[in-house]
């Protein structure tokens, strides 16, 4: 295929396959950070509000370091870091690591934040009717806590997809780091990060989009914001 | 009645004691709550307990099944007793309905999902077993055609009426009330004291804290009067009304007939 001129700037057809395998590395690392984030951010959330002594410091601890140090820092410290303890992993393995553990810490604080929206009689209801306090936060509160918490949540799923790019840091070839090696290689950097900006934004809109199909599906009168006229 | 206890192995005679209250204390920080209160209810009963604000009488109710943890004092249900040691307080609470004055239905399920999730996670029937049950009770309180509606969808009457489904679907041996109808526009206490009075003339045993008098007057075997943390005077309403041995019953009560009137 013929390279393409648009007003002085060159891309060249050739760069497509080389950053389709980094966008589906990307895809493949935001989708597992993101896995293992809501994962142990539920976790955390569940200990940060329902547990007391050592549960309630380490989960708070947790949530503190993971907010309090830069993200590249983490990354850094599990690529790098780790092996001085014998733990040698893949640059994709230590990217997924990092970044989940990191979101999983924001997630939790989103989680958090809905659990504790939730009223207090919700729990007094299904505690009265013999409820444990497990069966109460599986049945009662989390379905609410986890409609509620879609929209700002929405916010921190789009930040893990833009934010994986700094796995190229750590030589994963994701999105990003085919832009990098082709930039490189043409000297085209300026048409290459067009190209890759235009990427994430299209993703962005993708993911979105699904995000809010999901808030309309799970959507239950009462909770949450209503759509259209107030009641 | 010695002759018909008899005949029942389980002990369910009309005479049965099904809840046993002796001298109940519960202090929140400084202020004493509760300062030994003491009743019994016998199976099939309706008591009625008023009140001022702020004399503990939502306070006692949650204390039964130790929703609010006791300081003091001993709570028997049946033989069960549920201030013992080792007592498996879910399988009480299972056997105790719970009315709130804030209904405090599951606001992302259905009226009949309301009912039914004690049914499912607690009792552990079988779905089509619970989903009878739901209906039933659905119907029971007059809503079987708001099966799928959710709460926001219907009045608070309706959601009150639902939340006595939802107590009566765990066939308790006893349910409690609290303030039922205190947070209902006026036009609609009437649904919910009716289906109440319905309760209480099946020959449910029911403890409820309520203001209104109509609702004592046409379904409470007792009256039972608190201040201060303590039970003042109980006995039938009647007697209450007519001839009650202290002057602060005497008050109180023409007070809340004034404000609540006689029907409801």
């Amino acid at each position: 295929m013929d390279k393409i001129e648009l007003g002085g700037l060159v891309f060249d057809p050739a760069w497509l396959p080389k950053l389709g395998q980094g966008l589906v590395v990307t895809l493949e690392i935001t989708g597992l950070c993101i896995a293992l984030g809501i994962v142990l951010g539920l976790i955390l959330a569940v200990l940060r509000v329902y547990g007391r002594g050592p549960l309630y410091w380490l989960s708070s601890l947790y949530v503190q370091f993971f907010r309090g140090t830069p993200l590249l820092v983490q990354l850094l410290m599990v690529y790098y870091g780790l092996p001085s303890w014998g733990i040698v992993l893949s640059p994709f393995v230590s990217g997924v690591i990092a970044l989940g553990l990191n979101t999983a810490a924001y997630q939790a604080e989103y989680f958090r934040g809905a659990i504790q929206s939730i009223p207090r009689g919700q729990m007094l209801a299904a505690r009265s009717m013999g409820m444990t306090r497990a069966q109460a936060i599986r049945y009662v509160i989390l379905p609410q806590a986890l409609r509620l918490v879609i929209p700002p949540w929405s916010n921190e799923l789009i930040l893990m997809l833009k934010y994986s790019s700094i796995v190229y840091m750590v030589t994963v070839i994701d999105l990003m780091g085919a832009a990098r090696t082709i930039a490189a290689r043409t000297f085209r950097y300026f048409e290459v990060f067009i190209l890759v900006a235009l990427i994430y934004l299209a993703l962005v809109f993708l993911l979105s989009w699904l995000l809010r199909r999901l808030e309309e599906r799970v959507r239950v009168p009462g909770l949450g914001m209503e759509r259209g006229a107030p009641h | 009645m010695e002759r018909e206890r008899d005949t029942d192995t389980s002990r369910r005679g009309p005479d049965e004691v099904v809840l046993r209250v002796e001298d109940l204390h519960k202090r929140y920080g400084r202020e004493e709550v509760l300062k030994g209160v003491s009743f019994e209810v016998r199976r099939g009963e309706t008591k009625v307990i008023v009140g001022p604000s702020g004399t503990g009488k939502s306070t006692l109710l949650r204390c039964i099944t130790r929703l609010t943890e006791p300081d003091r004092g001993r709570i028997w249900l049946g033989d069960v007793e549920v201030t013992g040691r080792g007592v498996d307080l879910n399988r009480v609470r299972a056997s105790v309905g719970f009315v709130f004055q804030d209904f405090n239905l599951f606001t992302h399920l259905t009226a009949l999902d309301n009912v039914r999730i004690g049914l499912l996670k607690v009792k552990k029937l079988p779905k089509d077993e619970a989903t009878e049950i739901a209906r039933k009770q659905l119907e029971h309180v007059g809503l079987a055609h708001k099966a799928d509606a959710y709460p926001a969808e219907l009045s608070g009457g309706q959601q009150q009426r639902v939340a006595i489904a939802r107590a009566l679907a765990m066939e308790p041996k006893l349910i409690l009330f609290d303030e039922p109808t205190s947070a209902l526009d006026p036009e609609l206490t009437g649904e919910v004291l009716d289906v109440m009075v319905a309760l209480a003339k099946e020959g449910m045993t029911m403890v409820v804290v309520s203001h209104e008098i109509g609702f004592a007057r046409a379904a409470a075997d007792e009256l039972i009067f608190m201040e201060g943390g303590v039970i003042v005077e109980q006995g039938p309403p009647d007697q209450l009304f007519r001839q009650p041995k202290y002057p602060r019953t005497a008050e109180f009560l023409r007070k809340i007939t004034a404000l609540y009137g006689e029907t409801g």
